[in-house]
């Protein structure tokens, strides 16, 4: 982990309510597709966690939904502004498992972090196939920049106004090698039950630090408690035990 | 510039401690800096079983601040000397202050006794304040009986200098600080969190699982801030003030009321090098106010 200012490149709107932001600065402390950084905010105490999308050199990507105080503020952030941010921070996706034709499946927002794990994944040597979904055709980001790096991209859209019309878990194809997801927790929890590889998740949870100091995001695991912020936030498939409902 | 301080017996090079819950066992902010330039740090708080605490969410954003409810989740007092003192030990050479809770009395005694015998352990800080557990914890910190029975038991099966880290949540903080002395506790901390809660919008609901939590931060500086100066003038034993600081020029204000060293909480969790740029900034803010001797400041306010 690092403490970096980064200075905003820019920030713009690219669906209802989701915004990318692409920021320069220090950012060797990031190591691995799925980690994620924590952006002070002014005028709000606790820092906001957010998935790195992608990196290239020194450019940081963001891409982020406007869901409370925190990200409509850095939705109002401007190219030029500074940002305090906590970078590296989380264990992010083992890529070693992949084998030669892994499946990313993303949901929403949690698409954006699977796009650097994609471009990783191809430049190892390996196929991917990503299935992407969402609510509506208006909703849908980042198809074409998972074009570049897969063999195949399904988009799927609960309305039907493009792609597959249903969930993620309809456009999952039959065969890969391993499976990498990130969405919100009743879709990790669908793909979970439908996927028949080993594969890694990825979790949200409200978090306080964001480095495993206060266990504000604390779990239950088949391998002990973990911090959601440290210890993942990539699970593994064979460790996740899922919270009683 | 001296800012040696004596807490409890033990001299400390400086007045800036880490507060539990915040600081995990160490190792976490050592791949950071060296944790050496602490005076000293509480470690996450210990109870005799290990311990998931409560359910998420365990936070909650508040203006200067936050609510925590993790519920003193730890490994146990068994593996903590077993699993964490070993890795400590290879990155902190001085003593360090062992956090203890329970649910009983002979529970915090237990676990007391069996940390008191630690070489790397200082002090024993007992905690009987934690607002986030049932059965225990700050049930035992709001009341002068209870904590000076805590008080006793542990005082009888220790060495090591024993703080009581007390609740704002009292009427009279006075009265319980004076029940810990006068049952032989060594210094006190003060204060813990205050109880607050959080309502999403949104859901209508409480934003914190169990409902409420300790609400921590720069916001609840001068209520802390107050507590100390209070206790100062009704004790002779040390005083570790803790709440909202986040610059040297808090660590002076807290000092000036009465404390002997400070605890630096929320602050961490928001800038985990917090506790080393305070550290840093001290001399010149001492200069800044004419003070040579951070211990002789102790209580000037009064």
């Amino acid at each position: 982990m690092k403490q970096e200012i980064f200075k905003i490149a820019s920030n713009t709107q690219i669906a209802p309510a989701v915004y990318k932001m692409t920021l320069l600065g220090e950012t060797d402390a990031i190591t691995a597709p799925g980690q994620f950084v924590d952006i002070k905010i002014d005028g709000l105490y606790l820092r906001r966690p957010i998935s790195v999308c992608d990196l290239y050199g020194n450019t940081l990507t963001l891409i982020y939904k406007v869901v409370g105080e925190g990200t409509e503020k850095l939705s109002e952030s401007r190219s030029g502004d500074e940002l305090d941010i906590l970078t590296g921070l989380g264990n992010g996706y083992d890529l070693s498992l992949a084998g030669d034709r892994p499946l990313l499946v993303g949901g929403g927002v949690g698409v954006p972090p699977l796009l650097w794990l994609a471009k990783e994944l191809k430049l190892a040597g390996a196929a991917p196939t990503a299935v992407l979904g969402f609510n509506t055709a208006d909703e849908i980001i980042l198809e074409d920049d998972f074009k570049k790096y897969c063999e195949n991209v399904v988009v799927t859209t609960v309305d039907g106004s493009y792609g597959i019309k249903g969930f993620v878990t309809d456009g999952m194809p039959a065969d890969y090698s391993y499976i990498y997801c990130c969405g919100p927790e009743p879709m990790l929890r669908a793909v979970y039950g439908a996927s028949e590889t080993s594969g890694q998740f990825s979790f949200e949870e409200r978090m306080g630090c964001g480095f495993g100091a206060c266990m504000g995001c604390s779990c239950k695991t088949i391998t002990g408690y973990k911090r959601i912020c440290k210890d993942g936030p990539v699970l593994k498939k064979e460790e996740i035990l899922w919270k009683q409902k | 510039m001296e800012t040696k301080v004596n807490l409890c017996g033990i001299e400390i090079d400086n007045p800036v401690i880490p507060a539990s819950g915040t600081f995990g066992y160490g190792y976490e902010f050592a791949e950071l800096y060296d944790i050496n330039c602490l005076g000293t740090f509480s470690f996450k708080g210990t109870t005799k079983e290990p311990r998931f605490g409560n359910p998420t969410p365990r936070i909650a954003e508040c203006t200067a601040g936050l609510i925590n409810a993790v519920g003193l989740q730890n490994p146990g007092v068994e593996a903590v000397i077993n699993e964490e003192f070993p890795k400590l030990k290879k990155c902190f050479n001085k003593p360090v202050m062992a956090n203890v809770s329970g649910f009983s009395v002979e529970e915090y005694a237990y676990t007391c006794e069996i940390l008191d015998k630690e070489e790397q352990v200082g002090w024993l800080e007992v905690n009987v304040s934690c607002p986030n557990v049932h059965g225990g914890g700050m049930s035992f910190g709001t009341d002068p009986k209870c904590a000076a029975e805590v008080t006793n038991a542990v005082k009888a099966v220790t060495t090591k200098p024993v703080i009581i880290k007390l609740s704002p949540n009292v009427t009279d903080i006075v009265e319980i600080a004076k029940a810990c002395e006068e049952a032989g506790a060594d210094g006190i901390s003060l204060i813990n969190t205050l109880l607050g809660m959080r309502i999403d919008l949104k859901t209508k609901k409480p934003v914190i699982a169990n409902t409420m939590g300790g609400f921590s931060g720069p916001a609840i500086k001068p209520v802390a801030l107050r507590m100390v100066y209070q206790c100062y003038e009704a004790l002779s034993i040390p005083i570790i003030g803790i709440g909202g600081i986040s610059s040297a020029e808090d660590i002076i204000e807290f000092m000036l009321a009465g404390a002997t060293a400070c605890e630096i909480g929320a602050q961490n969790l928001v800038e985990p090098y917090a506790c080393k740029r305070i550290i840093d900034e001290l001399p010149a803010v001492m200069e800044k106010y004419g003070i040579e001797d951070l211990s002789e400041i102790i209580g000037g306010a009064h």
